[in-house]
């Protein structure tokens, strides 16, 4: 067993990555998330690993292609506006099928917008931010303890399918200290016959690309992605769920705001209300089945987002739209209080 | 019998796809023969970039990664610090190195990168079918300067080797051509100086090859290679831009 220390989300995930092997980082400062960076540049030298400053969000995302197309783990991390500027070699890890880990410690958008929490990307992570079809993993921690924990299962996603993993946080979730335990773990290596090792003038030369300028083979490589999607959607989604046994309101709700949800469902529970939460971990694969398994006992669902709306989306796609779906948000930075959520399931549930 | 003639091993048998009187396979070739004559063939990772020379993947019998637009000496960074034995070279044209990868290219340099960058200048986006480059000449006409480039609307074109010899960090610059046997000939020895460089851990070393375009230039073969002549090497001078090396040596 390690020990506890007191950390920042954003430091758990650079020390759970170091945990999980890698020693490749590659980012540009921004914005909440720079003691990412500033962690990895004291770290990485120390146990010889790579901390290297780009000029640029576009140049960092490339050379974490560099880095991914020998095989070897390589992350980088960034906060909204420098996600959007990712997303051209995000669309080419994808098209490579090249494992990496990407974090976004989201603000507020868009544009410049604010430097202040957010999850007005969710739009943007789960739906193919970049050009083409494709998905990213995308894995959203609610405390600092799973800051470093889904870094490590990002790793693992990643080179299990080939897929950039993406850690989607909130500025709340990257600046706040929580006790933190992060052991040593068994890195679990995948082999990777297609990096580019040099041949050694004993194989084939091994080529990493995404250009097929025949349409047909480009078809069926798109066709053979999505079969492994169509594994990642059956055997990677992760949730947790809330005193939802006897729910009949159950709110929707990741990252920071599920805790500023549970609060509010503690209340509600003591004004006799039957409401609980399915927390959705992997907003990419959406985990449907969970909603499929609670659809028909609740009378409505709430999504409480810090957005104007985007993963309730998925929640009405994941309830086939049998119950009404209701909104509770801040946007802007905003974190709803408990005493909003409490309203809103007092105004959905309220009314016998 | 013996062999006097025959094909760098580092090239593969696939037929190039580029256009009569381009000089692109000129510049494959002393590449491959320079990874052949060093042995490294294969501890070498090649990046290809996004013009004409996009599949030179298909074309080096080396290990190979394919970069966006403008991106390659990025990845070349990554794949490099990933592994430092490894000999890693960019193969990129004017559009790509000069202007949507520009950023990439100062900042390689000023990291004094250990990589090696074939710059291939032909003054014009081959691929896309012959639009205006950072580095077509003034007055020259394309798809998208039909009344020949203005400079007063459009700028000047960027001289990347005289660019980068103020960059502290670039080891060694050289402008060459492969216009004739005399040039070919520099350019090789050029392009060999270029990677030996990165065995020797030396750093950023960057050879610009003066090339043709015929069918966007609207040119013969041979009237292209006149062109390179005539007008491409008065504004771009041939010869070595940058060697900190040598001139360690000579003080």
């Amino acid at each position: 067993m390690g020990e506890k220390v007191l950390m920042k989300g954003n430091e758990a995930i650079a020390e759970a990555a170091i945990k999980a092997g890698c020693r490749h980082y590659f980012g540009y400062p921004i914005t909440p998330q720079t003691e990412v960076a500033a962690y990895m540049s004291k770290r990485m030298p120390k146990i010889g690993g790579v901390f290297l400053q780009a000029e640029s969000e576009i140049a960092a995302i490339n050379m974490v292609i560099g880095v991914a197309a020998t095989g070897k783990r390589v992350m980088t991390s960034s906060s909204s506006p420098g996600i959007s500027l990712k997303q051209e070699g995000i669309s080419y890890l994808a098209g490579c099928d090249l494992p990496a880990l990407v974090v976004n410690v989201e603000r507020g958008g868009p544009g410049l917008g604010g430097i202040q929490p957010s999850q007005s990307d969710y739009w943007q992570a789960t739906k193919a931010g970049g050009h083409g079809d494709y998905h990213n993993i995308v894995l959203a921690p609610a405390s600092v303890q799973e800051m470093a924990a889904l870094t490590i299962k990002g790793f693992e996603l990643a080179d299990k399918y080939g897929m950039v993993a993406m850690i989607l946080a909130d500025g709340t979730m990257g600046q706040m200290m929580e006790p933190v335990e992060i052991d040593d773990i068994e890195i679990k290596t995948v082999d990777k016959p297609w990096a580019l090792t040099g041949t050694g003038m004993k194989r084939e030369h091994n080529i990493v690309n995404s250009l097929y300028l025949k349409p047909d083979l480009l078809e069926i490589k798109n066709f053979e992605r999505y079969e492994k999607y169509a594994v990642v959607e059956r055997d990677e989604a992760m949730y947790e769920e809330y005193l939802m046994d006897d729910a009949e309101i159950c709110i929707v709700a990741f990252g920071i705001t599920s805790r500023v949800a549970k609060n509010a469902i503690n209340e509600a529970r003591a004004k006799g209300i039957k409401v609980g939460m399915i927390r959705p971990i992997t907003l990419w694969p959406f985990p449907k089945k969970a909603f499929e398994a609670r659809v028909d006992q609740c009378k409505a669902f709430i999504s409480v987002e810090m957005n104007m709306g985007q993963m309730i989306d998925d929640v009405k796609l994941a309830t086939s739209c049998k119950k009404p779906v209701y909104l509770c948000n801040r946007v802007g930075g905003m974190i709803p209080s408990p005493e909003e959520v409490l309203a809103k399931i007092l105004e959905v549930g309220g009314a016998k | 019998m013996d062999v006097v003639f025959k094909k760098p091993h580092a090239l593969t048998d696939a037929p190039l796809h580029y256009c009569p009187g381009c000089t692109h396979g000129i510049i494959h070739r002393l590449v491959a023969e320079v990874i052949d004559e060093l042995g490294i063939e294969g501890d070498t990772i090649g990046v290809a970039s996004v013009g004409c020379s996009v599949m030179a993947y298909d074309y080096f019998n080396v290990d190979f990664v394919q970069a966006a637009h403008g991106r390659a000496p990025a990845v070349a960074t990554g794949v490099k610090r990933s592994d430092p034995s490894k000999i890693v070279f960019t193969y990129q044209g004017d559009g790509d190195l000069a202007a949507i990868g520009t950023a990439e290219t100062v900042q390689s340099a000023a990291r004094r990168e250990n990589i090696t960058i074939i710059f291939v200048n032909n003054a014009i986006y081959g691929m896309t079918g012959g639009q205006m480059a950072p580095t077509t000449l003034p007055g020259m006409v394309t798809q998208t300067s039909p009344y020949g480039r203005n400079v007063e609307a459009v700028g000047y074109p960027i001289k990347v080797c005289e660019l980068l010899s103020n960059v502290d960090g670039a080891a060694y610059l050289e402008r060459v051509a492969v216009n004739n046997v005399a040039n070919v000939r520099k350019a090789k020895a050029a392009i060999k100086k270029a990677f030996q460089n990165q065995i020797d851990g030396k750093g950023f070393s960057l050879v610009e090859v003066v090339s043709t375009c015929p069918t966007n230039w609207g040119l013969t073969p041979a009237k292209a290679l006149e062109f390179v002549e005539t007008d491409m090497i008065p504004y771009y001078p041939l010869g070595v831009y940058k060697d900190i090396y040598a001139e360690e040596g000579d003080k």
